[in-house]
């Protein structure tokens, strides 16, 4: 432990600790822009300068570690200058077109201007000018927007792993751009988005949907369906202030309602019946003797990243489509028939907390008779902006139901959402059909949590199944590469690109809180625990719909309908 | 053609990137984008990075240069003598900006910060030979001689015909 001294305060800090966080346990506030928490400090922006006594040149707090005794400012006039000519310089390189701007009231540049007051134009020069990167459709790069603060680069490199930006060029022509600035759908990138959920400003947003949703919710002829991931409904509160991991599963069906949808169902209906597939996929595997680990499939941008990166390794992934993608074909072959209506008039709208979800709408293979399984996938927060432009005040809402037979769900579909959750289904499915029991303590603890990878080892009959979950694609290479030279011990492996799994997903709302990941979670685990049915193979429609549909799981209508195949993307 | 060069450097040694770029243009005269994956790959980087390190240094260039090579000075003495006039002249005549190559791959404009001639200012080198105290007017003549030629060590179109 140190003493020193911040703003005449007296602070009691750890040895190691930056003057930043210091600062931040006595209530002191530094602004910071390239700073993210738990990875090593850059101290490229300069913004959280402080004047520490006997030093003659401004500290990055961000970047200093404390020692004891040091004198530190915070708010000296010579800080304040600083700080305010850096933001002064990054605003007048910017293209102040806020109003316009997706980000606007939410955009951590502005918030800085308004901060240090800027109430004139002091600097005018030359300004960058950039093309906008619309090739993928998923994400937009925006460099005109870009205050080069790095945060997307480190996180796509030392969080992710995967490099599929980097700064580029020098000087006044420095931006962050794919190799050979060739656009993003050619490069490396999986479409995560966690890059949008660090970039300070609008460089980094996804790829809207909402035009082609609200031409489909006004035609006369389309017969719009929505459809809720299971994240979503963890997460969309904070857009309005409620307090993290509120659950607004009801408000948000009456939202949809309202909003025009004919239909609203739930993708935790089509979680249910992933299980039902994939935990028959698993137990023919294991029973054929076919390779082994399974890897799971619901996770488009782990499918990407595979398909770009271990090609050769792609018989590992199971078959599944992903929840979303089930619910879209299913709405437009057994419901669509149910109803009497043309496959071509039903148009279904997936609320995900995802960006990589657009791109999976996208892929050619993911289509009934040439017609996309999915039409439109929104994120979280373009569909907070469809409430707000239809005059929903959210928060006041009642809570409604979902429309059935695609609407029902277990508590085992809830937790998809959260990193474990999906390998915790699917162990409570695999166990009652192997074994003809229920899973006793089906809450296993050692697969829920941040870990980036978590393994445990669970007895079913006479075998042992080890299994485990990855959550952050950057986590995933060592046990490819351990499978490539044929060392894997795992039987079932569950791997989510983001951190958390979904509820940490690049299309959920943009902040930095820090416990949005854990409280996000909890939401899930509650969800669960409060259900009566908290298995798949308890769901009612879902044994109806094999009844009268697909036979049995792995059926030949199941494969299908439900099931797909991946290709090599290796350049 | 370039894969020999690999041998004395070790897998995934990031310290490498920059010896290996040296090579790869040492080869070509420029880094090709083949290349420059088979770096990215071999020292373990992501593509990005390593075009991000290229487009960073002078040093490297991600195109082949033409057949001549104008180099502009664009230090304080010649800048005092309005060779930025020179290089608009020279930009507007051959139709690219400075850094590119022309379309027939006869002329590439590069800039330099000082040539050491500031007595001759404002110069331009094409090739090995020094142009110094000229203006605008003389930029056409200049890029005619070197239109016409044949460059070094390259057969003039005919001869290679007969030779086909």
């Amino acid at each position: 432990m140190v003493e020193l001294s911040i703003n005449k305060i007296k602070v009691k800090a750890e040895d190691n600790m930056t003057i930043l966080d210091a600062a931040k346990s006595v209530g002191i506030s530094i602004p910071t822009l390239c700073h993210i928490k738990d990875l090593i400090p850059s101290g490229a922006c300069r913004i959280c300068s402080v004047e520490v006594e006997g030093f003659r040149n401004l500290v990055p707090a961000c970047a200093y570690p404390v020692s004891e005794g040091m004198t530190v400012e915070t708010n000296s006039a010579r800080v304040r200058r600083a700080r305010k000519t850096i933001v002064e310089l990054l605003v007048e390189n910017h293209p102040q077109d806020c109003l316009i701007c997706v980000r606007n009231k939410n955009c951590e540049l502005q918030n800085l201007a308004e901060r240090y007051s800027l109430r004139e134009h002091r600097f005018h020069g030359e300004t960058k000018d950039h093309a906008v990167d619309i090739s993928s459709p998923s994400l937009e790069r925006d460099p005109a927007k870009c205050i080069l603060c790095g945060r997307c680069v480190r996180v796509c490199n030392e969080v992710q792993k995967i490099g599929a930006i980097d700064f580029a060029n020098r000087g006044f022509q420095s931006n962050v751009t794919t190799p050979y600035n060739k656009g993003i759908n050619v490069s490396d990138c999986i479409l995560c988005g966690q890059c949008i959920l660090v970039c300070p400003t609008a460089a980094l947003r996804e790829r809207s949907a909402m035009k082609e949703v609200s031409s489909a919710l006004e035609s006369r002829n389309k017969y719009t369906i929505a459809q809720i991931a299971p994240a979503v409904r963890a997460t969309l509160g904070e857009e309005y202030n409620l307090p993290l991991g509120t659950d607004v599963t009801g408000k948000l069906v009456t939202g949809l309602r309202r909003l025009g949808f004919k239909k609203v169902f739930d993708t935790n209906f089509a979680a249910d019946l992933t299980i039902w597939e994939e935990a028959n996929e698993l137990i023919q595997r294991i029973s054929n003797n076919e390779p082994l680990p399974m890897f799971t499939s619901c996770c488009p941008g782990w499918v990407k990243f595979i398909e770009h990166n271990y090609p050769d390794l792609l018989q590992y992934v199971s078959s599944c489509k992903s929840p979303h993608e089930m619910e879209g074909a299913i709405a437009k072959t057994y419901y669509a028939k149910k109803l009497g209506i043309s496959p071509k008039d039903v148009f279904v709208v997936s609320v995900m907390p995802c960006t990589v979800k657009k791109f999976e709408a996208s892929r050619p293979e993911l289509n009934e008779h040439k017609l996309q399984d999915v039409d439109a996938v929104l994120t979280t927060r373009e569909l907070v902006r469809f409430f707000e432009v239809a005059g929903i005040d959210f928060a006041d809402l009642n809570d409604s139901e979902f429309d059935n037979p695609l609407g029902e769900s277990t508590g085992a579909a809830a937790i998809f959402g959260t990193s474990g959750g999906v390998m915790e289904a699917a162990l409570r499915n695999a166990y009652h059909t192997l074994t003809g029991e229920h899973l006793e303590n089906m809450e296993l603890n050692a697969i829920r949590g941040l870990e980036g990878v978590k393994e445990t080892t669970i007895k079913i009959g006479e075998l042992d199944v080890n299994v485990a979950v990855v959550n952050g694609i950057g986590n995933i290479r060592q046990i490819l590469d351990d499978l490539r030279s044929g060392n894997s011990k795992y039987h079932f492996i569950e791997v989510m690109a983001c951190p958390g799994g979904c509820i940490n997903g690049g299309g959920q709302p943009i902040h930095q809180k820090t416990d949005k990941v854990v409280q996000r979670m909890r939401a899930l685990y509650e969800i669960d625990k409060k259900m009566v049915k908290r298995r798949s193979y308890e769901n009612e429609s879902i044994k109806t719909l094999y009844k009268e549909y697909f036979v049995e799981p792995g059926s030949h209508v199941s494969h299908e309908v439900l099931h797909t195949h991946f290709h090599s993307r290796k350049s | 053609m370039h894969n020999h060069i690999f041998e004395q450097y070790t897998r995934n040694d990031k310290s490498s990137l920059i010896p290996l770029l040296q090579e790869v243009q040492a080869i070509y005269g420029y880094l090709p984008e083949d290349a420059l994956k088979d770096v990215a790959d071999y020292v373990g980087l992501p593509l990005s990075r390593v075009y991000g390190v290229a487009t960073f240094y002078n040093q490297f260039r991600l195109s082949a240069l033409g057949e001549n090579v104008i180099r502009v000075c664009r230090g304080t003495a010649c800048h005092v003598k309005n060779s930025a006039n020179l290089l608009f002249a020279l930009e507007n005549t051959l139709n690219i900006k400075a850094g590119e190559t022309t379309k027939d791959k006869k002329f590439t404009i590069e800039l330099v910060n000082c040539i050491g001639a500031c007595s001759i200012a404002p110069v331009i080198t094409v090739n090995d030979e020094y142009y110094g105290r000229i203006t605008t007017k003389d930029i056409p003549s200049i890029i005619k001689k070197y239109a016409a030629k044949p460059a070094k060590g390259v057969q003039p179109a005919n001869v290679t015909e007969e030779v086909a």
